[in-house]
């Protein structure tokens, strides 16, 4: 039994489910949580990016044993249900940043960190992070728009939202 | 009725006009049935004619809606709030449909489109006519149907007005959900008219009165996704995200060898496997290899069902399957290129696609030049790999699908399972990536035969990126063998293009594998040959985004740089006196190349990119134009080099003219889009493969291009008054030709294989 801390609550995964299972697929399959997506199961695409601790990792390469202890935050625990969006969300619905929309919940969990970590990021710090994220449309000139107009709103606030 | 017969639209690629026949002949049975008319719609597709009688209205609004919802027509639903549903008709896969096409209904509507919610329609020929996601066509094929769907129920919104009021319509007028009569001060809301509107009869669709565009207050505007706030938070949307109760997850394994049946599988062994609940050898069935979206395509393979996609991949990587690899592809892109060789170097043996004027006498008395481009295979590598859910009940099927085709994909269905198609009930869910991959169902009927194998278990049949990648429907890779000759006056005399490209039968080239005769330039010189030879392949083959062109264009326009530069002439001004004087090349038909518009968008790229401008050192500007799906794009790349053949592809001007613009930010976001896949797409992509066994299984050896080398990317339109045409695909092709033609000019290397990498070039 694994007991997993996922977007401030305690989930309990069952005993049928293997311990070495990648957290991905705990959070899809068992949790359904499905905004975080499968891309690749290799580490390549990042479209299965989550926090850990409030770092951004693939969460197709972290068995689900290993995050016990650990807080962990999908892309469904940025902004409540129904809640104000991040200033990072609602950057990305104000730059209307998606076209088929699959990878963002991933460009926006590492979008998310980068900012926590660097609140006015350079073009060049954001292509460092952003560049283990693929987007097979290549929205690339949007989401780097949408990462500067959520330092600025983020600026502006005063702090991450 | 005129018992002309159909002739689907010449300009749309084959496997659109297939599917635009066989509608067709379904629509026509329909209509003699139901009370649906179908009209004839310029360009040969059909359209719904907003002529439901009363009884028809009720019936849909019973079946389709809550009671709170007036229904006005099949896309437009009130609300007594004054709030108004619209729904969208084709699968939304990230061309951004599910939010321009509601817009065209809005705008005609008079609506305000911050009340309106969007729903992704029912896939229902009946109502909506051909649903699908292909050829860049969602746009011109419903551009009428839309406008009139709009104003049909803001005319029935206007007469329960004028009813109520007493007043003659004339002098009535609409904004945001309002109808006004000024004269008497007086206003209601769509809401409150609505309930009177939909038991009024449906006004004839030559009366309606179609906005002119300089009255659109919504299209031509940046609207966001639809789904955008959906995206954003993570809500379930895709294929992938679909579950039912009881259902179990599953992994469909087909052999390495395209083609090779299983032989024997140590099913036993799978089945005692942690978390797998069932495992069994599923036979052939249909053609998978061949690209036939509405026929049956299962190829042989192993399910495994399991408890969850972790746990069937799991088992599905201890597999041990022997192959009978007796039918199988042993197909080898190493001896591709050897046979291209040898064909190309005997053109007197090639089958002649067409000719004009006198080639032979031209190379004779002008300077001739000849070259050979190469082009891989591809693969779509749609983000969210292939996945459908499908629930057998013995005498129906439910399935729940992101595909292309969800009509053909029903037919498919219908002919695997023996089934009615009206037991076939499909669910639309929007596509992680499409760019072709999707048209074709075979995953929607791998999902639908194991269903039923497993005895109407509900399953999601989830491919993993190592399926994806090793089967799909590639785009082809070919070769162009060219000869032109330049005058004494530096003007192009003559062009010959020998493609060599690949068949399965040896007598016609495979889906998307083939050239039209009068592909550009053929269609735009005097003289002229356009020459065809065949390789056989059982690689299977399909639409790419923007089929043929996104190859043809690379060859063809860095070819005729080659010309210009061997005429001493600068690019520009060469490529406008090849354009010659404005025309249509087909007379009457306004989805045909017009010079007039495509000189237009040149001279305009040129101006916003500073063509002629100083450069500095190891830098260029490279020019490029191609038309597709009647679109006239013209860009220019500005790339840099160095001594080792790495590239900077620091900004792409892209200049179109796809006539009025429906959503700026998606038209915009197309355009970005396809230029950064054209960029990773040149420098880096191909799929290869060695006794039929594709090489590349998953992004390691797949580079897409990443944030970091993603040029920016300056997006115009000319916004010209012919009809609106789409902007999924054509913005694509004459990207990667733009930076080969670039690279010569720093170099003076040209680059003649798609990826450029082949050829020693790296990001």
């Amino acid at each position: 039994m694994l007991s997993l801390n996922v977007n401030g609550q305690t989930l309990e995964v069952g005993e049928d489910v293997d311990p070495k299972t990648p957290l991905l697929w705990v959070l899809r399959d068992t949790l359904g949580l499905v905004g975080t997506k499968y891309g690749c199961g290799v580490g390549q695409c990042s479209a299965c990016t989550v926090h850990l601790n409030g770092v951004a990792i693939q969460s197709c390469q972290v068995p689900a044993e290993s995050a016990v202890g650990q807080r962990i935050t999908t892309i469904e625990g940025l902004s409540a249900p129904g809640a104000t969006l991040t200033a990072v969300q609602q950057a990305w619905v104000e730059e209307d940043v998606p076209q088929c929309g699959y990878c963002q919940a991933g460009q926006i969990m590492r979008a998310t960190a980068l900012l926590a970590r660097l609140p006015k990021p350079t073009d060049a710090q954001i292509d460092n992070d952003m560049a283990a994220n693929i987007c097979r449309c290549g929205t690339y000139t949007r989401i780097r728009k949408a990462i500067h107009s959520a330092a600025a709103k983020i600026a502006k606030t005063g702090g991450a939202s | 009725m005129s018992s002309k017969p159909f002739e689907p639209n010449p300009y749309l690629p084959e496997y659109l006009q297939k599917l635009e026949i066989e509608r067709h002949e379904q629509s026509l049975a329909l209509s003699r049935r139901t009370f649906i008319k179908l009209t004839g719609l310029a360009g040969g597709g059909l359209v719904l004619a907003m002529s439901m009688g009363p009884g028809a209205r009720q019936a849909l609004a019973q079946t389709k809606s809550p009671a709170a919802e007036v229904t006005l027509n099949p896309y437009i639903q009130i609300r007594p709030d004054n709030t108004i549903v619209l729904y969208a008709k084709n699968p939304e896969i990230g061309q951004g449909v599910k939010t321009s096409l509601p817009m065209i209904v809005a705008e005609e509507l008079d609506a305000d489109w911050s009340t309106v919610e969007v729903r992704q329609a029912v896939i229902d020929a009946k109502l909506y006519g051909p649903q699908v996601a292909g050829g860049s066509t969602s746009t011109p094929t419903n551009w009428d149907p839309l406008r009139k769907a709009g104003a049909t129920a803001r005319a029935m919104l206007v007469a329960a007005a004028a009813k109520q009021w007493n007043v003659p319509a004339s002098e009535l007028t609409t904004e945001n959900n309002v109808v006004h009569h000024v004269k008497s001060n007086r206003s209601a809301t769509y809401g409150e008219l609505a309930e009177v509107a939909a038991t009024l009869p449906v006004p004839d669709a030559a009366t309606l009165q179609l906005k002119p565009r300089s009255s659109y207050r919504l299209l031509g505007k940046r609207i966001t996704g639809v789904d955008n706030t959906k995206i954003v938070t993570g809500q379930p949307l895709f294929g992938i995200d679909f579950r039912v109760p009881g259902m179990l997850f599953a992994t469909f394994t087909k052999a390495p060898a395209i083609g090779a049946h299983v032989k024997s599988a140590n099913i036993d062994e799978i089945k005692k496997l942690r978390g797998v609940k069932d495992a069994f050898i599923v036979g052939q069935q249909g053609d998978h290899i061949g690209f036939n979206p509405g026929g049956p395509a299962v190829g042989s393979g192993v399910a495994i069902l399991a408890s969850s996609t972790w746990a069937a991949m799991q088992a599905k990587k201890q597999l041990k399957i022997t192959w009978d690899e007796t039918n199988a592809s042993s197909d080898s892109w190493t001896d591709f290129k050897a046979q291209a060789k040898v064909l190309a170097a005997k053109p007197v043996a090639a089958q002649v696609l067409g000719q004009a004027g006198d080639v032979d006498g031209a190379f004779a008395g002008g300077k001739t030049l000849d070259a050979m481009y190469t082009y891989h295979y591809v693969s779509h590598a749609d983000l969210e790999p292939q996945n459908t859910t499908a629930w057998f009940k013995g005498d129906h099927i439910e399935i729940w699908t992101p595909s292309q085709t969800p009509q053909a994909a029903v037919d498919a269905v219908a002919a695997l399972l023996g089934l009615p198609k009206d037991k076939i009930t499909l669910h639309q869910l929007r596509g992680g990536g499409g760019f072709g991959r999707r048209l074709a169902n075979d995953a929607v009927c791998e999902a639908a035969a194991i269903s039923k194998q497993a005895g109407g278990i509900p399953v999601k049949v989830q491919w993993m990126r190592e399926d994806d990648m090793t089967f799909d429907y590639y785009r082809p890779g070919g070769f162009h063998s060219f000869k032109a000759s330049v005058d004494k006056g530096g003007k192009l005399s003559a062009w010959q293009g020998h493609f060599i490209t690949v068949s399965r039968d040896g007598k016609a080239p495979m889906t998307a594998a083939n050239i039209a005769p009068t592909e550009f330039p053929a269609n735009v010189l005097a003289n002229q040959r356009m020459l065809q030879s065949l390789i056989s392949s059982r690689v299977p083959t399909g639409p790419w985004r923007a089929p043929g062109s996104n190859a043809i264009a690379f060859a063809v326009q860095s070819f005729l740089h080659e010309c210009a530069v061997a005429a001493k002439r600068d690019h520009l001004e060469f490529l406008l006196e090849v354009m010659g004087e404005p025309r249509f090349t087909v007379a009457d038909n306004l989805r045909a190349l017009h010079t007039g518009r495509a000189a237009n968008v040149i001279k305009t790229v040129a101006q916003r990119a500073g063509w002629g401008r100083e450069m500095p050192q190891g830098s260029a500007l490279g020019l490029a134009f191609h038309f597709s799906h009647a679109g006239h794009f013209a860009e220019v790349a500005e790339v840099s080099v160095d001594a080792n053949k790495k590239v900077q592809v620091h900004k792409v001007w892209v200049v179109a003219d796809i006539g009025p613009i429906v959503n700026l930010s998606g038209a915009e976001n197309q355009c970005q889009g396809s230029v950064v896949d054209a960029v990773s797409t040149a420098m880096g992509l191909k799929i290869t493969f060695e006794k039929g066994r594709v090489e590349q299984t998953n992004f390691d050896k797949y580079p897409l291009v990443r944030i970091d080398k993603a040029p920016e990317v300056d997006v115009h339109f000319v916004e010209s008054n012919y009809p609106p045409t789409g902007c999924g695909e054509p913005a694509f092709p004459p990207a990667a030709p733009a930076i080969a033609n670039a690279i010569f000019t720093v170099t003076s290397q040209r680059v003649r294989t798609l990826p450029f990498s082949a050829e020693g070039y790296t990001l």
